[in-house]
């Protein structure tokens, strides 16, 4: 059991490294390789108006003279074991998970992304809760009465629900129910949850909502499926030959024969989240990591990207093996032989 | 309590057969018509008395014990007739008085012991659940009830494998589990469905002691289906031999394997290479294949294939439905020969070439 | 070819499976000995049956047989050719000379194909052109099977059971193959449809000479079908013998239990038949007991069955019956 945490654990690290490399190549490889120089990348990071000294100065101490796999190295290196960085007059201790700083404020990544994980981790939790109970009663009751109007209606919507575009339905909540209503806070506005739990959750229920139909569209209808397969095992008839009541067969006897794959897309999709929820952030202007991402690639600053890129695919990594461990709960079979 | 325990005085106090099922009729409504699985099926077991029913694939066992115990659930199902347990009618009973008696008065194994169990709960999990659904008692009354039971039906040191999961258990293993689930709230009708199929020859000869064995400690009524004439002798006091959802022949199982009267019991019996006797140099198959129940044959559903019909005078095969009727004793047989003729049939063409 | 030299020789068959773990530790350190061992012969013309409980090794030693599956170790010898380390590549003439029929005749046809497709695949995939075209040649077959010729464009969802493991013997019988191996042909059918098809293939040996492996739990119908039969008992075959000298005489003590559990559809036998009741399951042919691998469900069982594994030797008078046990029974 150990071993396989630990066999687990480090495909999530080298997952996580891979990710970084393709991140890191992106950002400097390509240019490179697209006949940049080091002083044109070193550019962007310096005022308008500097001269070519401070244009090579920055450059140094940026590392970009070194080769490409160097520079990777000291990234890592940092992550690592921590690393001390000059900022023109003295030199800063950075410790270890050295996250670098950002090229273009200076500060250090690691307490910006932290600062901003709360944020997202309040949206994607509020938000799985919400799709979770609706997308799994959605899909059960659809499957208990297949084929009946309800079923019909609900499987229709759930179509239309994946199909529909986030910044859509987003804006025309936020349009309708804070702008003309007034019934929600406006766009843009965040209390941490430490300060005031009624309105973190009131900020963010717009978000939440938003977001949930998108995912329990998707839910409803893998429950559905999953019900309908698990409702027609034998188990099930021997449940009901047992004399159990229609409801406990369903809840005790079917659902938790149909939550494995509910479990492990969940899994996925909680992980990424976290750090992808770009578009509800935005449209809700929430100062979530999805924003930070978007920001930071348009401004070109790769410790930042590195560092979020980094964080999510952590919290990829750790949702799997959580999904993972779930499946030995749900499913005897697998922890037993 | 009253409601956990819905044998009132009266009902206990009920005479006759335990299970009586009477002109019982399932139809299932599909997009190619109506399948008649069973159509006009009567037959009764008393307490103490073991009933097999025979048939193909399809004939409409399966369908006829679901009846009985109230599990026909998808929306196109019809059922009519009558069903009685202990007295009480359940054709038309509300869904809640047929499920508190379902575990309770009558239970029921099944073919696959394997997916018959739900494969995340233990072992006595599943026997605890059954067992308290309908008793009153606690958690840890209930797991030692269940650690009796599955003593009694041969698990070995069942104190510690109460905790296995199923896929832990042989086939066998998990066949008496299965025993000891249906038999938890000690039921007086057990219905099994080809109990021993999936399993081995010396595993199903255990498996046939045991239902044997508890049968007469529990003095219940046991019905068995099956298609292996086999085992309905081993077990069984009368038979229904089946034939396209209905009755072929019905009696006792020294009436049908002494002296078997219906055209297609014959053809049975003809089939089967038998182990009791000296090799055959060739089987006598019954040509043809069994009907669609979207499409049964006008007349004698078994008409196509009967090599007996050009005895009946006129067309009455092919157009008249031919009803089970005594033959004497209570042998009943569906079948347009008369009485006599069949019993010369079998003596003189039948019996001889089988032997 | 000598005709009295055997059609197949198998010797000393070994085929274990490595156990990839289901659980959280996937560490592949033990193995399912499905089969152990295992040597038999088989005449021209005859049939031979393989026996046993569910899990004993039957399907495994006919697919190894059939060289479906590559064997750990040992050898297969097909008229005198080892077959056993063949390289794939060097199977396509073994592929002509012995076929297979499977038990299920639901799955092992491709529904979209139509009956002449599947029939006349095994020309397609040799290459051969029969005489008179490869129409003719499978309107021939199905005919031989008992099929109508107008079946050919038909698909096999419209066929029943029996019928469709017609198809399946009439594919079988195309290349004209020396012997067949039969993976429980009729344990899928009905009873009435099963003596359909056991008389089916009957008749065909007959005409065309055919050796069958016939591989079966049913002991009614291996012992209607086989001349001489194989039981087998966790991977290893603990009796063969002619058959009616097996079902009368049976030496080892499994092949007596197993004889006598068989239901036999007469009640005066009810009281009758002596029964010897075997207590327990087959043990997992993962961890298979020392010594004698019956012993631990044997009434006769003594300390040397339970250390010393018997040979599979001749025993009492009957010429080519042996038996694997310590106290064969006496009749
Ligand atoms: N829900 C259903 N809808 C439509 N047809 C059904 C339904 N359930 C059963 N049938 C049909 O009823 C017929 C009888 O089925 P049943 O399961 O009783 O056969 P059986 O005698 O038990 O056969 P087997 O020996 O194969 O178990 C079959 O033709 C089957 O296809
Ligand atoms: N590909 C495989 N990988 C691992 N184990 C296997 C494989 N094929 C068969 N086995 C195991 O080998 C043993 C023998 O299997 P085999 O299918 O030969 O049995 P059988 O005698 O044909 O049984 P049955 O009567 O159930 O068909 C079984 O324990 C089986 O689980
Ligand atoms: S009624 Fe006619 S067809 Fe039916 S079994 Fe009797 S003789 Fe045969
Ligand atoms: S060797 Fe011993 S254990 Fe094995 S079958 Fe013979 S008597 Fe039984
Ligand atoms: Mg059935
Ligand atoms: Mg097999």
């Amino acid at each position: 059991m150990i071993l396989y945490i630990i066999r687990r654990l480090l495909a999530a690290v080298g997952l996580v490294v891979v990710l970084s490399m393709i991140t890191f190549a992106i950002f400097y490889l390509m240019p490179r390789l697209a006949g940049a120089s080091p002083e044109t990348l070193a550019t962007r990071y310096v005022g308008r108006s500097s001269t070519g000294a401070t244009v090579e100065q920055r450059a140094e101490s940026l590392g970009f003279y070194d080769p490409v796999p160097v520079q990777y190295w000291n990234w890592l290196k940092g992550v690592l074991f921590g690393t001390d960085v000059s900022t023109g007059a003295d030199t800063v201790r950075c410790p270890a998970p050295c996250l670098g700083y950002s090229f273009k404020t200076q500060d250090p990544v690691l307490p910006e992304i932290l600062d901003r994980l709360p944020v997202s981790f309040s949206l994607a939790i509020g938000a799985a809760v919400i799709w979770l109970v609706l997308g799994v009663s959605i899909g059960v009751l659809s499957a208990l009465k297949r084929g009946s109007f309800f079923d019909r209606a609900a499987m229709t919507l759930a179509l239309a629900g994946v199909s529909l575009p986030i910044f859509w339905t987003g804006l025309l909540a936020l349009s309708i129910f804070s702008y003309q209503l007034g019934w929600t806070p406006p766009g843009g506005s965040y209390t941490p949850f430490s300060e005031s739990p009624l309105d973190w959750a009131f900020a963010l229920l717009l978000p939440w909502v938003t977001l949930a139909l998108l995912f329990s569209a998707q839910y409803a209808r893998l429950t559905r499926a999953g019900m309908l397969e698990t409702m027609s095992e034998d188990y099930i008839r021997t449940a009901r030959a047992k004399g159990l009541p229609e409801r406990t067969v369903v809840a005790k006897h079917g659902l938790r024969g149909a939550l494995t794959p509910i479990v492990t897309i969940f899994g996925l999709d909680f992980g990424l989240l976290i750090g992808s929820a770009v578009l509800t952030e935005s449209v809700f202007g929430l100062p979530g990591l999805g924003a930070l991402a978007v920001d930071s690639t348009r401004n070109n600053d790769l410790p930042m990207v590195l560092g979020v890129v980094l964080l999510v695919a952590v919290f990829v990594a750790v949702a799997n093996l959580v999904v993972d461990l779930l499946y030995a709960v749900i499913d005897p079979r697998v922890r037993t032989r | 309590m009253s409601l956990m325990t819905p044998t009132s005085p009266e009902a206990s106090r009920h005479t006759g057969p335990y299970l009586q099922v009477e002109d019982l009729r399932v139809h299932f409504e599909t997009d190619d018509g109506t399948v008649k699985s069973v159509d006009g099926l009567s037959f009764a077991v008393e307490k103490g008395k073991t009933l097999g029913i025979v048939g193909e694939s399809g004939s409409g066992k399966s369908v006829t014990s679901m009846a009985v115990m109230g599990l026909h659930t998808s929306k196109n199902a019809r059922i009519s007739g009558s069903i009685k347990v202990d007295g009480q009618e359940l054709v038309g009973a509300p869904i809640d008085v047929v499920r508190r008696l379902r575990g309770q008065k009558m239970a029921m194994i099944f073919q696959d012991p394997l997916s018959a169990m739900h494969p995340y709960y233990t072992v006595g999990n599943q026997i605890v659940e059954a067992y308290r659904i309908h008793n009153d008692v606690s958690k840890k009354a209930a797991r030692a009830h269940a650690i009796d039971m599955l003593d009694r039906v041969g698990i070995p040191s069942p104190r510690d494998r109460v905790d296995a999961y199923p896929h832990q258990f042989s086939g066998g293993m998990r066949q008496r589990a299965m025993i000891a689930m249906a038999l938890s709230c000690d039921p007086s009708l057990l219905i099994a469905d080809e109990p021993t199929t999936a399993l081995d020859v010396t595993v199903q000869a255990q498996i046939l002691d045991l239902i044997r064995d508890l049968q007469r400690e529990f003095h219940s009524a046991v019905v068995i289906i099956t298609h292996d004439l086999g085992v309905v002798a081993e077990l069984a006091d009368d038979i229904v031999v089946m034939y396209a959802g209905r009755k072929a022949e019905h009696g006792s199982a020294e009436q049908l394997f002494g002296e078997p009267q219906h055209p297609y019991a014959w053809g049975l019996l003809g089939s089967m290479p038998r182990f009791d006797r000296p090799p055959t140099e060739r089987l006598l198959p019954i040509k043809g294949t069994p009907p669609s129940l979207i499409n049964v044959p006008e007349g004698c559903a078994f008409n196509p294939r009967c090599e007996f019909s050009s005895r009946v005078p006129g067309e009455r095969c092919v157009t008249d439905r031919p009803e089970a009727l005594d033959a004497g004793g209570g042998h009943r047989v569906a079948c347009h020969l008369p009485t006599a003729q069949r019993r010369q049939i079998w003596a003189d063409e039948i019996a001889p070439r089988l032997a | 070819m000598n005709d009295a030299a055997p059609l197949l020789e198998v010797e000393d068959l070994v085929k274990h499976f490595p156990v990839k773990g289901r659980g959280l530790l996937q560490r592949a350190t033990q193995a399912v000995q499905a089969v152990d061992g295992v040597s038999f012969s088989v005449r021209r013309g005859e049939t031979f049956s393989i026996v046993g409980e569910s899990g004993c090794g039957k399907s495994t030693t006919a697919r190894l047989v059939t060289r479906l599956l590559a064997p750990t170790s040992g050898t297969v010898r097909l008229d005198g050719k080892d077959i056993s380390t063949l390289p794939e590549r060097q199977l396509r003439p073994l592929r002509r000379d012995v076929q297979m029929i499977f038990q299920d005749p639901y799955s092992s046809l491709n529904p979209r194909h139509t009956v002449g497709k599947i029939v006349g695949a095994p020309f397609r995939l040799q290459d051969v052109e029969p005489e008179g075209g490869r129409k003719r040649a499978v309107q021939e077959l199905l005919s031989l099977v008992g099929l109508s010729p107008e079946h050919y464009n038909r698909y096999p969802h419209e066929f029943s059971g029996g019928q469709r493991q017609r198809i399946g013997i009439a594919r079988t019988l195309a290349l004209k193959p020396k012997l067949i191996v039969a993976d429980e042909p009729v344990s899928a059918l009905d009873v009435s449809i099963q003596a359909q098809v056991v008389n089916l293939l009957e008749d065909l040996q007959d005409e065309l000479g055919l050796t069958y492996v016939m591989i079966a739990h049913d002991l009614s119908v291996v012992r209607h079908v086989s001349d001489r039969v194989a039981v087998m008992y966790l991977g290893k075959i603990v009796e063969v013998a002619d058959r009616d000298d097996l079902y009368e005489h049976p030496r080892h003590p499994y092949t007596a239990a197993m004889l006598s559990a068989v239901p036999v559809p007469d009640t005066r036998r009810r009281t009758e038949r002596e029964r010897i009741r075997l207590q327990g399951d087959v043990p997992s042919p993962i961890d298979p007991p020392p010594g004698c691998r019956f012993h631990t469900r044997c009434w006769k069982a003594t300390e040397v069955c339970r250390t010393e594994e018997p040979p599979l030797v001749q025993i009492g008078p009957a010429p080519g019956h042996l038996a694997a046990c310590h106290h064969p029974e006496e009749k």
